[in-house]
């Protein structure tokens, strides 16, 4: 069979040292390579797409298996199930509109160079995580991702951006350092020999309460820290404020989405009995987080950390689904993932546009916005209310799954996140209100409608929200059976004891 | 008393006395050759031909032993797969090393003193130097120094291992004080040494002493059989055991017995310190290994607090202190220091992950650390007359390097990131099978504390990242600092940086042959 995953992370890993060792004569067409690059994976993924098997979504399609270091017991081991499915289409459909969106961005042709092949590294990276089906590969990918991202926020970015790549890569490190002793103490727990990793080898092992209690916390700590929970939060607004909007776009949408994806397929698969046991802790976080974030939202100047803020609650909402462990609340969790990558990246893309006509993210920096740019007014407004999960956008479907999925067991966290939607609209419309509304100042008169190839960038994120808005059962055929898998494995071992 | 001629197999021998003999050869060239730049060639050729034959004999060796190894000479000598990989091992160090030994900066200015016997500032020095005396002893000393630390990872006698000892610190002493430049940092580095070293072997030979009042042998093998005899209670025994191992310790860098480390690293030639980095590293692992697995492993418990005592305090003060420096290479030192604690984490517990792990271990970081101190020869002052000067030491010195050398700050950023343990680099492997070794026998507070060191220590590698790629260059360091282009050091640079990325990627040939060395050969069999 066609290895069309291993294809998947090779080509940008490929195109990126092809444009990083580009003679500087020829470097005139980068944007134009890399586009191509990040174009044919967009290609490839929908032929997968085509391909995969929706009655069997839950099994891992597309599966490759080879001996990468037998000695520990890591293999090249790929498959993608329904879940990961989704992740790696939003991978690639969020990366070629990213450098469409940042495409003017660099004059200086060797810093565009440099710019371009590590967005194409961080896409081999994320595409490899969402298919890795060997937990040291997953660990592997997920601690090298950090390279390519620190160098992303460190290089290029605003005044700040030294410091918000060191504490970056401090939370980020300090977290993955700490599942590695858990990775490692798998193998020695686990079933051990050649293929130790694979996560098929590792599901429904009996590690003892408190080893396997303990290796949970030190793989939720990592994770709790890439989808940023509070307290592990405060790395994101530092990074969304001075990286680049494309760079903060793609790993707030793609990126974070791995520790949510991990919690997932490992956290709940691997260590059933430890999720059950510290679910009503992470729920009470989660829910802090809803609100916390939603709150903080509301208060913030910069637009940019105000949507950081506003992701801080929503995966508070996807962590909520995840660890109400019931099919409807982790088919919904699944689904935001999505959605909220979706949703938020054209959030921060359309931020991006207006920073780009003014040099300012402040809210208070702009007004009445919507007499000079209409469509822009109203394209932002749309994607407001997707993020703020308007009926009719995808976003709210697999909200109110979640909700709807977890009320039967936790209640109370479900109506006080609930609040929070309204809190939602109060974030997106005052924010739309003070930029796009009331008079226009002087110095703004002149702003330019919405161009071209901004549309490109961001309308089909808009087509997209809104067909899957009315059509969920799309995405939703492609989840129902994985998560089915592991709310058995949540539950089974509960009727068990 | 009859005295009877021992039984030697010398065969097994043979890359030992390759390097030992090459070594001797170079002391007599050293008096004959008169014409400096012939005598530098010659020095250079067979330095490298002696190192290389060694190794591929040390190769083949290895291939076509059937089992486990021979005893070469009874209760003195071993050569087993273990002694084999590390002495591969120290050879591949000793022969990057040998080629940073012969590079010359553009100027045609080597790493050494052209006149050692001169005083710093000396006339004598500015004639010696006017002349263009070259110094070519450094590449017997290189040998014999090596020849020691190949013969102290085969050694299983605790009185033949002092002299294994003696052989690798002598000819290290003497190369310390020959840097060319900063000659009295280079002077007081050696002196430190040298008392340290002294005062250490004294403790290590007073500790073999006591084993032998204890127990009435010399043999490893001999008094690892006693002891369960004995029982861990014996305070001559305990003591000696502390010394010995203490001995080892301070060889090895770990604290509380590192305060040589530092000094020596600023003062010493920069490619003595890439040798002393690698190769002595991977001689006092190795010895360590061999002494605890085959002879005081039956101590115990008593054993392993000592371990676990000097392992935790060489990765809190290796990390912490290093938090602190603003020379480059002090903060490796300390680096150092912490590493010396992550191959304790690995030994503790005795698991015989450790045996495999180590070797592999060692082989990551010491070609991260010979890749890094390549780097540092080729970043130097500039004096206000042009002419390019010492190494520039400090670490705002390196602000900038990524736009002004974008292969230099590369590599090093490559090397940073092993000695951190990222993945997809050698460190990272390394770092899991060490902690693995750890875990294997359920030292998991060791292992969480070596992440938690590593967190630390990522902190100050990247400190370096983001001065060399995140800063622009100030017009001072513009001026100040040179970029040297030596092609020697580049091939160093290049040779690691690739090694480190292939063994980062695809491990597993190596960690086959690290398993392999996973033997003892204790001599009991048979006796």
């Amino acid at each position: 069979m066609f290895p069309f995953l291993t294809v998947l992370i090779a080509l940008p890993a490929i195109g990126a040292a092809v444009l990083w060792f580009l003679p500087a004569s020829a470097r005139t067409r980068v944007r134009e390579i890399a586009l191509g690059i990040t174009g044919a994976e967009l290609l490839i993924a929908l032929i997968m797409l085509w391909q995969f098997d929706t009655a069997d979504a839950g099994a891992h399609q597309f599966a490759e298996l080879h001996a990468w270091i037998p000695q520990i017991g890591a293999s090249w081991a790929l498959g993608i199930n329904g879940i990961g499915l989704l992740l790696v289409l939003l991978a690639v459909i969020l990366t070629p509109l990213a450098l469409v969106a940042g495409w003017r961005e660099d004059t200086d042709v060797k810093r565009r160079t440099q710019y371009l092949a590590l967005i194409l590294l961080s896409l081999s990276f994320m595409v490899g995580i969402f298919a890795a089906r060997d937990v040291f590969l997953f660990y592997v990918l997920f601690e090298a991702m950090l390279i390519p991202v620190y160098f992303l926020i460190g290089a290029f970015g605003g005044e700040q951006r030294r410091y918000a790549a060191v504490k970056f890569l401090l939370y980020s490190l300090a977290g993955g350092l700490i599942m590695l002793v858990a990775v490692i103490a798998l193998y020695f727990m686990g079933p051990g020999g050649s293929q130790a990793y694979l996560t098929d080898n590792l599901t429904g092992i009996d590690y003892g309460v408190v080893p396997e209690r303990l290796m949970f916390l030190a793989f939720f700590l990592a994770f709790a820290i890439k989808a940023p929970m509070v307290p592990l939060h405060t790395w994101l607004p530092t990074v969304a404020e001075t990286a680049r909007v494309g760079t903060t776009a793609l790993l707030v949408s793609v990126l974070d989405k791995v520790g949510t994806f991990g919690m997932l397929t490992l956290c709940l698969v691997l260590f059933p009995e430890a999720s059950r046991w510290a679910a009503p802790v992470i729920i009470v976080f989660a829910v802090v987080s809803v609100i916390y974030g939603a709150l903080l939202a509301i208060g913030q100047e910069d637009m940019l950390r105000m949507v950081a803020f506003t992701s801080v609650s929503h995966f508070g909402i996807i962590v909520l689904g995840i660890f109400a462990f019931q099919q409807t609340s982790i088919e919904g969790a699944a689904f935001y993932m999505f959605n909220h990558g979706l949703a938020t990246a054209a959030l921060f893309l359309l931020v991006g546009f207006l920073i780009a006509r003014t040099g300012s993210a402040s809210i208070h920096a702009y007004g009445g916005l919507q007499k000079v740019a209409p469509v822009l007014a109203g394209t932002f407004l749309v994607v407001g209310m997707a993020v703020l999960a308007l009926p009719g956008l995808s976003p709210f479907i697999s909200e109110i799954m979640v909700l709807i999925g977890a009320y039967p067991v936790a209640p109370a966290a479900v109506i006080v996140s609930a609040v929070s939607v309204v809190l939602a609209a109060l974030y997106i419309l005052i924010a739309y209100q003070r930029v796009f509304t009331g008079p226009t100042p002087d110095e703004h008169g002149g702003t330019r409608e919405i161009t071209l190839r901004e549309r490109i960038a961001v309308w089909p994120l808009m087509a997209l929200m809104l067909v899957l808005g009315f059509l969920p059962a799309l995405a939703i055929d492609v989840l129902r059976d994985p998560s089915a898998d592991i709310v058995s494995i949540v539950s089974t071992q509960e009727a068990g004891e | 008393m009859t005295f009877t001629t021992p039984q030697i197999d010398w065969v097994p021998l043979t890359p030992i006395l390759i390097v030992l003999g090459a070594a001797a050869l170079g002391i007599l060239l050293e008096a004959f050759i008169k014409a400096p730049q012939t005598r530098r060639l010659v020095q250079v050729g067979v330095a490298l031909f002696a190192l290389t034959s060694a190794g591929a004999v040390a190769v083949a060796h290895w291939v076509t032993l059937e089992g486990a190894g021979t005893i070469v000479m009874r209760d003195m000598v071993t050569v087993d797969r273990q002694s084999i990989a590390w002495q591969i091992l120290i050879v591949l160090f000793a022969i990057l090393a040998a080629l940073l030994y012969a590079d010359r900066t553009k100027a045609g200015e080597g790493a050494f003193t052209p006149l050692g016997a001169a005083a710093p500032g000396s006339a004598e020095e500015t004639l010696a130097r006017r002349k263009g005396l070259e110094l070519t002893e450094v590449f017997p000393l290189l040998l014999f120094a090596t020849g020691g630390m190949m013969l102290f990872t085969a050694v299983t006698d605790y009185v033949f291992l002092f002299v294994a000892l003696e052989l690798l610190s002598l000819p290290l002493y003497i190369m310390v004080s020959l840097a060319r430049r900063r000659r009295l940092l280079s002077h007081e580095a050696a002196l430190k040494y040298f008392l340290l070293g002294a005062f250490s072997s004294a403790l290590y030979l007073f500790g073999a002493a006591l084993i032998y009042g204890a127990t009435a042998q010399t043999s490893m093998v001999g008094v690892g059989t006693l002891i369960p005899l004995i029982g861990g209670n014996d305070p001559i025994l305990m003591v000696g055991v502390v010394m010995v191992l203490a001995g080892l310790f301070f060889k090895l860098g770990a604290a509380p017995f590192h305060s040589w480390v530092p000094d020596v690293y600023q003062g010493a030639p920069t490619p003595v310190v890439a040798f002393m980095a690698a190769a002595t590293k991977a001689a006092a692992a190795a010895a360590l290994l061999r002494i605890i697995y085959t002879s005081v492993h039956t101590l115990g418990w008593e054993l392993n607090i000592l371990i676990w005592t000097v392992a935790i305090a060489s990765m809190v003060v290796g990390t912490v202190v290093a938090l602190a420096q603003t020379d480059i290479k002090r903060m490796f030192a300390y680096s150092w220091i912490a590493h010396a604690g992550f191959i304790l984490v690995a030994v503790a517990g005795f698991s015989d992950e450790a045996l495999s792990a180590l070797p592999f271990y060692v082989l990551t970081y010491g070609l991260a650390s010979v890749g890094a101190f390549a780097v540092m020869t080729q970043v130097r002052e500039r004096e206000a007359d042009g002419t390019v000067a010492a190494e520039a030491p400090r670490l705002g010195q390196w602000t900038g390097l990524g736009s002004r050398s974008p292969f230099l700050a590369g590599a090093m950023a490559l090397f940073l990131m092993s000695l951190a343990g990222i993945p997809l680099t050698a460190g990272f492997v390394g770092k899991f099978v060490a902690f693995g070794a750890a875990l294997s026998v359920g030292a998991w507070p060791l292992a969480l504390i070596g992440v938690i060191a590593s967190a630390v220590a990522a902190f100050f590698y990247v400190r370096l990242i983001v001065l060399m790629f995140f800063t622009d260059t100030p017009d001072v360091v513009k001026d100040a600092v040179a970029i040297d282009e030596t092609p020697l050091a580049r091939a160093v640079i290049i040779a690691t940086g690739v090694s480190v990325l292939v063994l980062g990627v695809f491990p597993a040939w190596a960690l086959g042959l690290s398993d392999q060395a996973a033997v003892f050969v204790t001599g009991l069999a048979g006796s």
